[in-house]
């Protein structure tokens, strides 16, 4: 049985539509991410998802439960982290623990969590001491506190530095391996490629695209590239005769050869006849940056 | 290091932790120990009031005439304990909760099973408290230092004090629910706070205001307050009409913050 259930989600604020139509389905421990510009949609669904907006029409479903008529229950299973939500200036992290612990029926050990977190030196500090990663960290920590079933987690690395973003996703990875459900929302395609197992790509309050990251680029991915500095003069003529090369362009040092599948071995099997050997070889595949702009014709 | 996840083991703290402390009880622990870490609201709310009382006290020395045979710190008791339960109630709470509202605090705590709606009662029984003690040093201060007579109506005086508590909370949670943002709520809090404050007798006493202000204070909020307090402190019931006016503008004001009251 899927974890979360989306069905034909519709919401609208007055004359603005918010979300057109979403279905999606997630299943019990993946880590699923709905991903999309600004303003597409992502937080009105799982807002909606939450309990914390009524969909106009539409049906969901979390666990079994229905958001709306079964809040009290669904809220002891699920743990949210909303965008941009802060906690008192003054209030500690052993605090603010402390009092999310006495919400839940059956909370995980603080000590363990807060160490897994990296904020055990941080017990006594307060919250407008703390810097953005350990904002962040705590603010993950209380979506947990619950032991909850299904977490979502709404921009969980904006505003982080690269190393702390990925200490973040290695932590999303170890909260999946103990089994929970994880519900990613985010702007970053870097971020969505590297943790996601499934994405929604949601686009002006539609699903655009919904399939694995390795899938959606798949989709779009219709040519290679080949970068190299080549060892020895190399005359164009060589690689463009070959069938699988489409295109050959060249920097002040290096060659970009352009073509289809099975582009990099036609094209080192020349350079070996040739005795030239490509240094410092690099082959570009399209990322899911290139694929969301392909789907939607915008850059996300 | 054991799982993130794994569950709570019993400490000192939590023996049963499979069952935590009572949410409720937690979160006005909480906010009364948020409360007591803002020295400014704590010195304005209620050191405040106690200074100015020691100061009046040493001013006066003899029953005045004009001020109905009270000495000066007899009539300004009641209007200090006006001035600590409004500055607690409609200056520091309201900017606490829009503040909160602002921070995306109240929608955080909507997706708990505990809900944002139990942070307002916890946020009202700190500040509560907070006025009950600061009601008490007033007194206790008085009495001891200027021997200013205790309350010769108990009954009355903790009626009066409770019916100005509750005027004043309802009165602080109708500005946190139209204030947009915590610095818009102190702000709405202060111009609300000086008029009041004047009518309650704060710069003249209401025994030497002229006719119509005096008679416009009696349907003030504070002005019936102070009437209300200074009456039981004399040892009568307070003038109905006093009553009346207290227990009208809590239900409005709390009708009024539950009409417009908004979590995010």
């Amino acid at each position: 049985m899927p974890v979360i259930e989306v069905d034909q989600l519709h919401k609208r604020y007055g004359a603005k539509v918010a979300v057109e139509e979403v279905s999606f389905t997630v299943d019990d421990g993946e880590i699923f991410g709905i991903v999309g510009p600004n303003g597409a949609g992502k937080t009105t669904t799982v807002e909606c998802i939450e309990g914390l907006r009524r969909p106009d029409r539409g049906r969901i479903r979390v666990l079994g439960l229905n958001p709306e008529r079964d809040r009290a229950q669904l809220r002891q299973r699920l743990g949210v982290q909303l965008q941009e939500a802060e906690l008192p200036d003054k209030l500690t992290v052993a605090e603010a623990i402390d009092l999310y612990r006495s919400f839940y029926r059956h909370p995980a050990d603080h000590t363990a969590l807060l160490e897994a977190l990296g904020l055990a030196d941080q017990r006594k500090t307060r919250y407008r001491k703390l810097s953005g990663g350990q904002k962040q960290r705590l603010s993950i920590a209380l979506a947990l506190i619950g032991r909850p079933e299904v977490a979502v987690l709404d921009e969980l690395t904006t505003g982080l530095d690269p190393h702390a973003r990925r200490d973040t996703w290695a932590l999303i990875r170890t909260i999946r391996d103990q089994g929970v459900t994880i519900l990613l929302v985010t702007h970053f395609m870097d971020e969505a490629e590297r943790l996601c197992d499934r994405l929604a790509l949601i686009h002006s309050g539609r699903v655009a695209a919904l399939d694995s990251p390795t899938g959606l680029t798949d989709r779009v991915n219709t040519e290679q590239r080949l970068r190299f500095r080549p060892s020895a003069p190399l005359a164009d003529q060589l690689l463009t005769t070959l069938p699988e090369v489409t295109r050959l362009t060249r920097t002040a040092d290096e060659v970009i050869v352009t073509g289809t599948t099975n582009l990099l071995g036609a094209v080192t099997a020349a350079l070996a006849r040739d005795n030239i050997v490509a240094e410092r070889l690099r082959v570009e595949r399209t990322s899911l940056e290139d694929a969301f702009v392909a789907l939607t014709g915008q850059q996300p | 290091m054991p799982p993130v996840l794994s569950p709570a083991v019993p400490t000192a703290a939590h023996p049963d932790p499979a069952r935590p402390r009572s949410a409720l009880g937690k979160l006005m622990i909480t906010e009364a120990k948020l409360l007591l870490r803002e020295p400014i609201t704590l010195f304005w709310s209620a050191a405040f009031p106690v200074i100015l009382l020691i100061v009046m006290g040493l001013a006066s020395s003899a029953t005045q005439a004009d001020l109905g045979g009270l000495r000066l710190i007899d009539t300004y008791q009641p209007i200090l304990i006006a001035f600590a339960a409004t500055a607690f109630a409609v200056q520091g709470m309201p900017t606490a909760l829009a503040t909160y509202r602002e921070r995306r605090i109240l929608r955080r705590l909507a997706t708990t099973p505990v809900g944002p709606a139990r942070v307002l009662a916890a946020q009202l029984t700190a500040n509560l408290a907070l006025i009950l003690t600061a009601t008490a040093a007033i007194i206790t201060t008085g009495h001891l230092a200027f021997h200013v007579p205790l309350p010769g109506n108990g009954l009355a005086f903790l009626l009066a004090l409770m019916l100005t508590a509750t005027a004043m909370l309802s009165l602080g949670l109708l500005v946190a629910a139209l204030a947009p943002s915590g610095r818009a709520a102190g702000a709405i809090g202060a111009v609300l706070f000086f008029p009041m404050m004047f009518f309650a007798g704060l710069w003249i006493p209401k025994a030497t205001m002229p006719h119509v202000l005096r008679q416009i204070s009696d349907f003030t909020p504070l002005g019936a307050a102070v009437q209300a307090l200074q009456d039981s402190t004399t040892g009568q019931w307070p003038a109905p009409v006093a009553l009346a006016m207290l227990t009208a503008y809590a239900i409005i004001f709390a009708a009024a913050a539950a009409k417009f009251f908004r979590w995010q």
